[in-house]
């Protein structure tokens, strides 16, 4: 049962990266992962949510009653994710601009109130940490590979440069929304290809 | 009774926490925010009508009252002369609001440039008004304190084709503006006036900004 802090951290990378193993958090990796910039400032943005909230419903498990508990975990996450809005619009507002509502939507990421409810309120400090920031960046990872290939086919750059030469036609397909489900699904066909036992 | 006690404590002590976080955290970063916008949303259309300032026209700003609005101006000095103001104006588009920041010359109370801040017009049609520098520049020249309609409404406006609604929107908010100006004129003159000897006071501090 009881598994190192080092498993905790490891298992978000891979075996429980939350869009394509527990296909959790649809909404924000099929909406802005439009560019591989935007994908990895959502990922940072629900990393930083995601430790904060629990490392603080972990130190709180043993306070906060049971039968409040979802509405003080909402609590804690919405004061992060607001925490993290205003510090985008001060210090990165080109970021903030293109990333728009999904930034405060970030609170009802089901990943965060998840890991909230099955993981924090029910171990310790460290281990909930070590958690977080594997989800986090399990989750960043997933979200910047599907944007590097939507950006690369669908536009023609990645992290803004031009990657083809001036005669390739962008496939914009793949920078709509019918484009990120087609991409997500032949991904997580790709993992499920390469995770069989 | 007593784990009721419990929840209400924890709950309040969270939330009152929380908000008292947040609330010095806005304080703490809303100078920054507002420069932030300004920079991004307005700056380049501000940056654009003051081609050619001295000064930077994002530092240099006021604010005045127009009835109960509180309305942002933004100054621009052209040859050692302060006397260019730009503010925003509003018409009504196509996909909503369409946000002009329009320049004006106070002696001569002519439009020294037009650009579009805020729009959510339909890409690739009435988002031209923002992308097509030539639609705006129609504008460079003309008193602001006509009335504006596009030329299928018996006016001066060349209008965007196939973009009919965002262009009398640009030219709704064009006479808005005219509006504004004339109502503010006097003050924005005495405004004017304090500015170019402030300005020479202050230069030192604030122009790092």
């Amino acid at each position: 049962m009881a598994k190192s802090i080092t498993q905790e951290f490891v298992k978000g990378l891979w075996e429980e990266i939350p869009p394509f193993r527990l296909v959790l958090g649809l909404c924000p990796t099929l909406a802005v992962t439009k560019t591989i910039q935007d994908g990895i400032g959502m990922g940072v943005a629900t990393t930083f949510v995601l430790v904060c909230s629990n490392v603080l419903v972990s130190a709180m498990r043993n306070i906060i009653p049971s039968k409040v508990r979802i509405a003080a975990f909402i609590i804690i996450i919405a004061t992060f994710v607001t925490v993290v809005e205003l510090l985008m619009q001060a210090f990165t507002y080109p970021l903030f601009l293109s990333l728009g509502i999904f930034i405060p939507l970030i609170v009802v990421n089901c990943i965060v109130l998840g890991r909230a409810e099955a993981f924090a309120s029910k171990n310790a400090i460290m281990h909930s940490l070590a958690d977080g920031l594997g989800i986090g960046i399990g989750f960043t990872l997933a979200l910047a590979s599907l944007g590097a290939v939507r950006e690369v086919f669908g536009s023609g750059t990645f992290w803004g440069a031009p990657v083809f030469g001036p005669s390739f036609h962008p496939f914009s397909f793949m920078i709509e929304a019918p484009g990120a489900f087609v991409c997500l699904g032949l991904m997580l066909c790709i993992m499920n290809l390469v995770g069989k036992k | 009774m007593r784990e009721l006690i419990k929840m209400v404590v924890v709950l309040t002590v969270l939330s009152a926490f929380s908000g008292g976080l947040l609330a010095s955290l806005r304080n703490g970063t809303k100078d920054k925010i507002e420069y932030q916008q300004l920079k991004f949303v307005k700056g380049p259309a501000i940056l654009d009508i003051f081609k050619g300032a001295t000064n930077n026209p994002l530092l240099d700003r006021f604010k005045l009252k127009d009835g109960t609005v509180e309305r942002s101006f933004f100054v621009g000095k052209f040859n050692g002369k302060t006397d260019t103001v730009a503010f925003e104006s509003y018409g009504k588009g196509f996909g909503g609001d369409i946000g002009l920041m329009v320049g004006v010359n106070l002696d001569t109370n002519k439009i020294v440039g037009v650009g579009v801040t805020t729009l959510s017009e339909t890409p690739g049609v009435g988002s031209r008004a923002k992308t097509d520098p030539s639609f705006v520049a129609q504008f460079k020249g003309r008193p602001l304190e006509e009335t504006f309609k596009v030329k299928a409404d018996g006016g001066q406006v060349d209008a965007l084709s196939g973009a009919t609604v965002t262009s009398r929107g640009v030219a709704a908010g064009l006479t808005d503006a005219g509006l504004i100006y004339k109502r503010l004129k006097p003050e924005l003159e005495k405004k004017l006036k304090n500015f170019s000897t402030k300005a020479v006071k202050t230069k030192k501090g604030e122009k790092n900004g």
